[in-house]
C-alpha cells in the first residue's frame, strides 16, 4: 500500500495551503469602482485584496449600517479553524504514513476524507451564518435604510457563492486558491483509498 | 428638379473658386482637414478609452502648465506652477505658499514657457518635467508620478528667463539662459552704457538623480547680448550647449530696427563639460547673491523656501575652448539639434532660409583654428567651415524645428504660417501645410531627444481670429494637431488651449500613467498639525492663534462645531483627509475667506488661514462632491466678541 500511503500524505499536505493562500475572495464592484474593492478570507483573518480595501468597504457599508468588517480578535474561528486544519493534516500524514508501512488499512483514509468532509460542511454552515449576520443585523441609525418592494427591510447579506448584484454593487464570491487545493487535497485522498483498495486486493 | 440645379449651380461656383483663385488655396485645404480622409476617426478616444500620449503644454501667461492627451487634444489637467490657484489652493494654503517666495517676495504668478520632459541616454524617462517662469527667473520641477509642483529655484543674475528650461540627455541639468542682459551684479548705473557693461547669464543647475533636487553648479558670464533659445547637444554632441543670440548689436532701445542690423548674429557653443571639469577642480569665482530655493517636501506636504546667498560664476574667458560663436544669419530664435547630435539648426527668424551647422565640421574648425575675429575674446568661427546646409526658401520667419525617427524635420514659419516638412542632410523641402495662424513653437512627442516618436506633430499657434466661435477680443489660443506618418502632413484637429502655450513635450503615455499616484499614505503623513485619527482632532489656542486639527472623511468634519473663536483671531484649519481611497478628495471652505478654497488629496493635510471680523456663526462646507451625503458635509464656526470669555470647545454628533 505504498503508493496509497503517498498520495494520502500529499493529499492532506495540501491542505497547508490554508494557511498561505485566500480560502474565498469576495470582490465588490461599482460603477465608480471600475478597480473593484476585495476581500480574501484566510483562515486566520479577512484581508483586503489591496492596501486599504477593507478600510473602503467599511467606509462605504457605514451608510447601509453594517457592521465593520471583524478582524481577527472578533471571530473565535480565526483561532479554531487554523487548529482545526493543522490537525487534519497531522492525522492525514500519520494515517498515510502507516498506511504506507501496512500498519493500518485503506479505509482509514475514507474515515478521514469523511470527517474531513463533515468539518468543512461545518465551516461553509458556520461561514454562511456569519454571512447572515453580517448582512442583516444592521445598525437601527443607519444613513441609508432601505425597503424591498415588499416593504420588508432590504439586507444585505453576500452570496455563499456565485454573483449578486446588490444596490449599485456588483457582488461575486468564490472559492479561492487554498480552496482548491482543499478540493484537490480531499478527492487525492479518496484517490487514495481506492488505490489502497487495490494495492490490498492484488496482496490477498 | 429645383433642388439638382443648385446643387449643379453650386458646384460650377466652387470650381471656379478654386480654379481662377490661387488665393483660395489655404481655404479649401482649410477645410479639407475631417473631410478629405478619415480624420476624425485618427482622433476619436472613445469613451472609456484613453489617449496614446500625455502632452504637456506651457501655459503661457497663466504661469502654468497643462496636460491634454493625444490625439483627443481632451484637457486632463492644469498643473499649478508659478501662478496661484484658488480651484485647490496652491499658493494660499500655509503650506504651498513657500513654493512662490523670491528675492522679489511673494511673486503669485509668471510667464511660462519651455516644458521638457527628463531624460536617460537621450530618451524620455517620465521621472519629471521642467519648465521656466520667464518674467521671475525660475526654473520649476514638477514632479511625474503625483503631478505636483515639487520645486522651483530662482535664477540669480538672470532678466527673462527664456532659453530654458532644456535638459541635457542624462537629465544632468537643467540649463536656465537670460534673455535679457543686465548688470551683473545689478547696480544703479545709465540704460545707455548697456554697451560692453551689461552681460548675459547662462546657468547650468544640475540635478540629483534619485531626488530630482536642483542647485546651480555654476553661471557662465557671457556678452550682453540677448540669448533667445536654446538645446543640448545629444549623442556625439553630448556634453555641448548651444544658444542663439540676437542683439549682438548691443542695442539698448527700439531693439526691432537697433538689433536687426547685423547681418549675422551667433549661436554660442558650450563645452558645459569642460566648464564642469573646471568647476569640479575648484575653478569659478563665489559671489554673492540672493535666490530662492522651494522645496515641497512629500510627507511633511509643507514647501520651505530657503534663501541662498552665493553663486558660483565663471568667465568664458578662464576656460580657453569651453565657448564659441557659430556664425548664424538674421537673429536666429529656435536653435535645434537633431536626433543624431550632428546638425545645428539656427531659425533665423528675419531671414528665407534655415542654416545648419555641422558639429562634426564645428570640431574641426575649432581645431583648425578657422575663426573669423572674435568678439569679447570668444572665438567666431569661420561660417562657411562649419556650415552644413542650408534649406533653401522653405518659408518666411522661421522659428522652431521639431525631428521625426527618420531623418524628416520640420519647422514651424511664424510669417507664412505653415509648417515644413525638409530632410535633414539633403536639405530638401518635402511638403508643406498652412497653420491656422502664425505658428510658434511644433512638437513632436521625444521629438528634441535621441528617440522621437514620429506620429503625431502639435502646431501651437500664437493667433486664433476665426477658428473657434468667438468669444469677445480676448480668445483662446489654438493648437492643431497633424499625422506625420505619412509623406505628406494631414492636418486632423484643432484644440484650444489654455494661456498662450509656448513649447510642449510630449511622452507616451505608458511611460506615466503606470506609476501615476492615487493616494497618499496616511501611515507616510509628517504634517506636524495632521491629525490621523478622529481622536486626535482638537483645537488649541496660542494667543490669537487658533489651531484646529480637523479631519474628514466621507461624510463630515471632525470636529464639525466650533465655540470660542473670536473677532481678531487668525484661525488655522489644518485639515487632514482620512480618506484611502482613490479619487476621494474633500474640499474646504469657509464663509468670508479672504485666499481661496482647498482640495486635500486622500492622506494630505492642508491648512487654510481664516481671519473671522464678524460676530456670528458661520458655516463651513465641502466643495469636492465627495458622497451621496456631500451636502451634509458641514460645520459651523461660532465668533464670538473678541472681549467674550467663552472657552474653546468643539464637538461633532453631540446633541
Amino acid at each position: 500500500m505504498k503508493k496509497a500511503g503517498i498520495i494520502m500524505i500529499i493529499g492532506s499536505l495540501l491542505l497547508l495551503g490554508l494557511f498561505k493562500f485566500p480560502l474565498w475572495n469576495i470582490m465588490l464592484g461599482a460603477p465608480q469602482y471600475p478597480d473593484p474593492l476585495g476581500m480574501d478570507i484566510y483562515i486566520q483573518g479577512i484581508e483586503g485584496v489591496e492596501e486599504f480595501d477593507i478600510q473602503n468597504i467599511d467606509g462605504l457599508n457605514h451608510y447601509i449600517g453594517m457592521k465593520t468588517i471583524p478582524k481577527v480578535e472578533d471571530m473565535w474561528e480565526f483561532q479554531v479553524f487554523p487548529m482545526v486544519i493543522g490537525i487534519m493534516v497531522a492525522l492525514g500524514v500519520i494515517i498515510g504514513l502507516l498506511g504506507f508501512f501496512g500498519k493500518v488499512s485503506y479505509k482509514w483514509f475514507l474515515g478521514w476524507f469523511i470527517l474531513m468532509s463533515i468539518l468543512g460542511v461545518m465551516g461553509m454552515y458556520d461561514f454562511n451564518l456569519w454571512l447572515i449576520e453580517y448582512g442583516t443585523d444592521l445598525d437601527p441609525k443607519a444613513i441609508m435604510k432601505l425597503e424591498n418592494l415588499d416593504g420588508t427591510p432590504m439586507t444585505y447579506k453576500p452570496p455563499l457563492i456565485g454573483y449578486q448584484k446588490m444596490l449599485n454593487f456588483d457582488v461575486d464570491s468564490w472559492p479561492a486558491t487554498g480552496a482548491y487545493m482543499i478540493f484537490v487535497g480531499m478527492l487525492l485522498t479518496v484517490v487514495a483509498f481506492f488505490v489502497g483498495k487495490k494495492e490490498s486486493q492484488k496482496v490477498s | 428638379m429645383k433642388k439638382s440645379i443648385n446643387i449643379l449651380f453650386s458646384l460650377v461656383i466652387a470650381a471656379g473658386l478654386v480654379g481662377c483663385n490661387n488665393g483660395n488655396d489655404r481655404k479649401s485645404s482649410k477645410a479639407q482637414g475631417g473631410l478629405a480622409s478619415n480624420a476624425a476617426e485618427r482622433v476619436y478616444v472613445a469613451p472609456g478609452e484613453l489617449d496614446e500620449y500625455y502632452a504637456f503644454m506651457s501655459g503661457g501667461f497663466s504661469g502654468q502648465l497643462s496636460v491634454y492627451g493625444l490625439p483627443s487634444g481632451r484637457m486632463l489637467k492644469v498643473l499649478p506652477v508659478f501662478s496661484q490657484n484658488p480651484e485647490n489652493g496652491y499658493g494660499y494654503t500655509e503650506e504651498t505658499k513657500p513654493m512662490l517666495n523670491t528675492s522679489y517676495g511673494f511673486v503669485p504668478w509668471d510667464d511660462s514657457h519651455h516644458p521638457d520632459i527628463s531624460q536617460t541616454n537621450g530618451e524620455l524617462d517620465g521621472r519629471w518635467i521642467f519648465i521656466n517662469g520667464n518674467n521671475t527667473p525660475r526654473i520649476a520641477r514638477i514632479g511625474l508620478q503625483n503631478f505636483k509642483t515639487e520645486e522651483i529655484i530662482e535664477i540669480p543674475n538672470s532678466a527673462g528667463n527664456h532659453s530654458s528650461s532644456f535638459i541635457t540627455e542624462n537629465t544632468e541639468y537643467v540649463v536656465a539662459g537670460t534673455r535679457f542682459s543686465v548688470p551683473i551684479p545689478q547696480k544703479d548705473m545709465p540704460i545707455n552704457e548697456y554697451k560692453g557693461n551689461f552681460k548675459g547669464s547662462l546657468t547650468f543647475i544640475s540635478v540629483d538623480q534619485e531626488t530630482g533636487r536642483m542647485g546651480i553648479k555654476f553661471q557662465l558670464i557671457m556678452p550682453g547680448f540677448n540669448y533667445d533659445l536654446s538645446h543640448p547637444g545629444r549623442d556625439k554632441s553630448h556634453g555641448w550647449f548651444f544658444f542663439t543670440t540676437y542683439n549682438t548689436e548691443e542695442a539698448h532701445s527700439l531693439l526691432e530696427v537697433n538689433a536687426s542690423q547685423n547681418d549675422k548674429d551667433f549661436i554660442a557653443a558650450i563645452n558645459w563639460k569642460k566648464i564642469e571639469e573646471y568647476v569640479n577642480n575648484g575653478g569659478g569665482k563665489m559671489v554673492p547673491a540672493n535666490y530662492a530655493h522651494n522645496i515641497m517636501d512629500e510627507h511633511t506636504h509643507i514647501a520651505t523656501s530657503t534663501m541662498l546667498k552665493e553663486v558660483l560664476t565663471v568667465n568664458p574667458m578662464d576656460v580657453p575652448g569651453a565657448v564659441y560663436f557659430l556664425p548664424t544669419p538674421k537673429s536666429p530664435h529656435g536653435c535645434d539639434v537633431d536626433p543624431t547630435g550632428e546638425y545645428i539648426i539656427g531659425n533665423g527668424k528675419l531671414s528665407a532660409d534655415l542654416t545648419v551647422h555641422s558639429f562634426t565640421k564645428m570640431l574641426d574648425a575649432i581645431e583648425n583654428k578657422k575663426f573669423d575675429g572674435e568678439a569679447y575674446g570668444i572665438p567666431i568661427l569661420n561660417f562657411e567651415d562649419i556650415l552644413a546646409g542650408v534649406v533653401k526658401q522653405p518659408g518666411l520667419g522661421p522659428l522652431h524645428t521639431e525631428f521625426d525617427e527618420k531623418g524628416n524635420a520640420y519647422t514651424t514659419f511664424f510669417i507664412s504660417s505653415e509648417v515644413v516638412k525638409w530632410k535633414v542632410g539633403t536639405w530638401e523641402v518635402l511638403d508643406r501645410q498652412p497653420v491656422f495662424y502664425s505658428v510658434g513653437h511644433g512638437m513632436i512627442p521625444g521629438g528634441n531627444s535621441r528617440k522621437p516618436f514620429g506620429k503625431y506633430f502639435v502646431a501651437l499657434n500664437k493667433i486664433t481670429k476665426d477658428r473657434y466661435l468667438p468669444t469677445g477680443p480676448e480668445l483662446t489660443q489654438s493648437a492643431q494637431l497633424f499625422d506625420i506618418t505619412g509623406d505628406k502632413m494631414e492636418l486632423l484637429l484643432d484644440f484650444p488651449t489654455i494661456g498662450e502655450p509656448h513649447y510642449a513635450a510630449a511622452i507616451p503615455a505608458d511611460l506615466i500613467a503606470k506609476n501615476s499616484r492615487k493616494i497618499y499614505k496616511l501611515a507616510e503623513n509628517k504634517h506636524p498639525y495632521a491629525s490621523l485619527s478622529p481622536a486626535d482632532a482638537k483645537v488649541v489656542r496660542d494667543g490669537k492663534n487658533v489651531h484646529i486639527y480637523m479631519n474628514m472623511i466621507r461624510s463630515h468634519f471632525n470636529p464639525d462645531n466650533i465655540e470660542g473663536v473670536k473677532v481678531g483671531d487668525k484661525v488655522y484649519f489644518h485639515i487632514t483627509n482620512l480618506e484611502q481611497d482613490f479619487d476621494v478628495p474633500h474640499g474646504f471652505a469657509v464663509i468670508g475667506a479672504n485666499n481661496a478654497e482647498m482640495l486635500i488629496m486622500p492622506g494630505a493635510t492642508e491648512t487654510l488661514v481664516w481671519e473671522p471680523k464678524q460676530v456670528g456663526v458661520w458655516p463651513f462646507y465641502c466643495t469636492d462632491f465627495c458622497s451621496a451625503l456631500h451636502q451634509e458635509m458641514q460645520g459651523y464656526v461660532r465668533v464670538s466678541p473678541a472681549d467674550s470669555n467663552i472657552e474653546l470647545s468643539w464637538s461633532l454628533g453631540e446633541d
